[in-house]
């Protein structure tokens, strides 16, 4: 059946559209945005008063799926997705096995297209088994369709290993995400190194550790002409070095995740492992930084970094609790109160970052827009409504989040997946 | 004194106000005569059980504790493990539900993980108290440093007091200095640049890498243990250099007081963070502070517990 979204406010930076009017979709395309559209027979769905965008992309997720289903898989990890609003998302390889070889980027496809609620693309490992030493078969995981290549959970820490990737990967036109972090300097660390590691006595990661590696994988970029795509950009230093960059005309994108922008390590207080990630929630003037490189324009997405963990992994003394925080459910809510509301970014502004460049940056074809012939993936959202975060009623397998008990500002109404609806109301297709 | 007691945890001198340290430091007095009695028991935990759970070898402390609680006439359980063997498949807190269980009645814990023991607080019923964990705490140690200044000098308010070695590393350095800054004292914290923690000078202390500046005018020089294994760590080049720079001896004692304390919380380097001539001259109170430790612990002890009846 055909749907008619009538009366939202969309928003869809890719077409330069900011204003009222309707959405028809047949299909599994779009077939017509404007004002007053005749629709006989297709199911209408009033968004007056709502905005509405183009299916969120969410560009950096840890699914578990395949290793770890106990704490994540791509039947609950979509839910989360779907209830945030995200039609699409690019899963790490650092699953078990690694997405390291075709066969294991087959299963992403295969199993993704079994679970058929949103669009899950692999990113493939750079280098074999995430060790850091052996290129993995690009040419043919491209071929099977990966997406974009990272080790993320961890650096190439061997430059020449990465300068070889980069030259590698542009001739399938793959970026390589890099996960940022001189694990000599980062070694046994816990939070943000400053005055609360000090006061709390735990080892610090020093801002260092991810900086002189965004500039070396600059530098690397430049010198192979590769595209570079610097993942969960935590540090000031980060984004002026980015910025630098991108004036030299150095082809590097870069991505922040929202508890960037939403916390900072006073979090850790009372040895919170909630808050305890990679990279580490920094300070007040990261948090500033990271919102001026949102809106200059430096940083070019929003992901999530999704990464959930069992209870045993995280309720354990905090040095021992793994890294990482769910957050498909909560990224556009945060981006609500914390960006637009805060005049960091309009509308368009956000959705750009949170859509139309991540489709740029893993070139995914009819994702990201709302112009006529695009995928219909669709997300409505009512920026009003409020709603407090309740660990019983999170849709993700884990429960990993410092942000319950948090009020959150803004919530997804509907998510439209290839021209079918897969939640409307708080509730699952 | 007008304070009273109501915490069921000692997790740190950062939470206690200089009251509540006072009370303690009041209490440990009457304790401190008790240890001098030729029988040295009072029945004041009679009936209660008290757990040492102990995640780090540490003869010293659990010494001091077991005998505190001894004395006190508590039942003991000791619990010596290490934090590796958990991590596979039984959590910390699966043990401590575990001794929970048991019904005992304070637990007290060593670990090397920072916040082990207010994750324990946080789980578990017992009165939980920090024997010490990783770089964040140990409030007995801080308290029984407090109490023998406070023995020798009558005060601590308006004291400097200078505190050298592996600060970066040291949950001793820490409680002493929340505890010290409580209490009014001025704190200089001295070591090498590679073992001096980022912004420690906002915990109200003055930081210096030079050790004649932390010896002259102090009242009471804190030395810190070293841990060999740190020079592997690049953090010191070698362990020669570390004696020359920031030893005490008696050559840079010439610049110390003449009523100055030397402190040192144990086990000692010999000729490495202190010299046998330093450690054992008329300056030290080394010895003083081991025999404090008991009744500073008995003392806490008691607070926890929450026994009401007063002392024999
Ligand atoms: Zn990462
Ligand atoms: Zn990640």
């Amino acid at each position: 059946m055909d749907i008619i979204l009538k009366g939202g406010h969309v928003v869809d930076p890719a077409s330069n559209l900011d204003s009222e009017s309707d959405v028809l979709i047949k299909g599994d395309k779009i077939a017509q945005v404007g004002k007053n559209i005749k629709a006989n027979g297709a199911k209408t769905i009033d968004c007056k008063g709502k905005l509405v965008f183009p299916g969120l992309i969410d560009m950096h997720v840890h699914l578990r799926q395949p290793g770890r289903e106990d704490e994540e898989t791509f039947v609950t990890g979509s839910r989360a997705a779907l209830k945030g609003g995200f039609t699409s998302v690019l899963c790490m390889a650092n699953t078990s096995p690694v997405i390291d070889n075709k066969g294991v980027v087959e299963y992403i496809y295969a199993e993704a297209s079994k679970t058929g609620l949103i669009n899950i693309y692999p990113a493939a490992a750079v280098t074999k088994g995430l060790e850091g030493k052996e290129l993995t078969e690009i040419g043919q995981m491209a071929e099977a369709g990966a997406k974009a290549l990272s080790d993320d959970g961890k650096p190439v820490m061997n430059a020449e290993i990465l300068r070889r990737a980069l030259e590698y990967a542009k001739m399938f036109g793959l970026p390589v995400i890099s996960h940022c972090e001189d694990t000599n300097l980062s070694k046994n660390g816990a939070m943000n190194e400053g005055f609360i590691s000090t006061k709390l006595g735990l080892k610090g990661i020093p801002r260092a550790s991810e900086v002189v590696m965004v500039m070396r994988d600059i530098e690397l970029a430049e010198l192979t002409g590769a595209k570079l795509h610097i993942a969960h950009v935590s540090a000031k230093e980060s984004v002026e070095a980015v910025r630098e960059a991108k004036k030299r005309k150095i082809k590097v994108t870069c991505e922040t995740c929202p508890h960037y922008f939403t916390l900072t390590e006073e979090a850790v207080f009372g040895f919170n492992t909630k808050a305890k990630v990679n990279p580490p929630l920094r300070s007040k003037e990261d948090l500033a930084a990271v919102k001026k490189g949102l809106s200059d324009g430096t940083i070019d997405a929003i992901s999530t970094d999704h990464a959930p963990h069992s209870i045993e992994e995280k309720d354990v003394e905090f040095d021992f609790a793994a890294n990482g925080m769910i957050g498909l459910e909560f990224a556009l809510s945060l981006a609500n109160t914390e960006l637009v509301k805060d005049k960091v970014l309009d509308w368009s502004g956000l959705i750009k970052k949170i859509s139309a460049n991540p489709a740029g940056i893993l070139d995914l074809k009819g994702k990201g827009s709302l112009a006529e012939g695009s995928d219909a993936d669709v997300t409505v959202f009512d920026p009003a409504a409020e709603w407090v975060v309740d660990e019983k009623r999170i849709e993700s397998k884990s429960k990993n989040t410092p942000l319950v008990g948090r009020k959150m500002g803004g919530t997804v109404l509907v998510t439209i997946v290839g021209g079918k609806i897969k939640y409307e109301n708080g509730k699952f297709e | 004194m007008a304070v009273k007691w109501t915490k069921k945890d000692l997790l740190g001198l950062e939470g206690l106000s200089a009251d509540e340290i006072g009370l303690i430091l009041e209490t440990a007095d009457s304790f401190k005569e008790i240890s001098q009695r030729p029988i040295k028991k009072v029945p004041t935990l009679r009936g209660q059980t008290v757990v040492l759970f102990f995640f780090e070898p540490s003869t010293r402390t659990r010494t001091s504790f077991e005998l505190a609680a001894k004395r006190m006439s508590a039942d003991i359980v000791n619990i010596q493990t290490n934090a590796s063997s958990l991590t596979k498949g039984e959590t910390l807190k699966d043990t401590a539900k575990n001794i929970e269980a048991m019904k005992v009645n304070i637990i007290i814990m060593r670990h090397s993980a920072s916040g082990a023991p207010q994750l324990l607080a946080e789980s578990v019923s017992p009165s939980i108290i920090n024997a010490g964990d990783g770089s964040h705490e140990h409030p007995t140690q801080g308290l029984l440093d407090m109490f023998t200044i406070k023995e020798h000098k009558k005060k601590i308010a308006g004291l400097n007091v200078s505190i050298i070695g592996d600060i970066a590393h040291s949950r001793v350095a820490r409680s002493n200095i929340w505890g010290l800054t409580k209490l009014g004292a001025k704190v200089t914290v001295c070591g090498p640049a590679t073992l001096m923690p980022p912004e420690i000078e906002k915990l109200g202390v003055k930081v210096t890498y030079d050790i004649k500046e932390a010896i002259e005018g102090a009242d009471v020089i804190n030395m810190l243990r070293i841990q060999l294994e740190r020079q592997g760590q690049s953090l010191f080049p070698s362990i020669r250099e570390y004696a020359m720079k920031f030893g005490l001896d008696a050559e840079k004692m010439k610049y110390a007081k003449k009523d100055v304390l030397i402190m040192h919380p144990g086990p000692i380097n010999r000729g490495v963070e202190i010299t046998p001539e330093v450690a054992d001259g008329p300056y030290s109170v080394i010895l003083e502070q081991v025999t404090n430790g008991i009744a500073v612990r008995m003392a806490v002890l008691y607070l926890v517990s929450g026994v009401k009846e007063r002392i024999e």
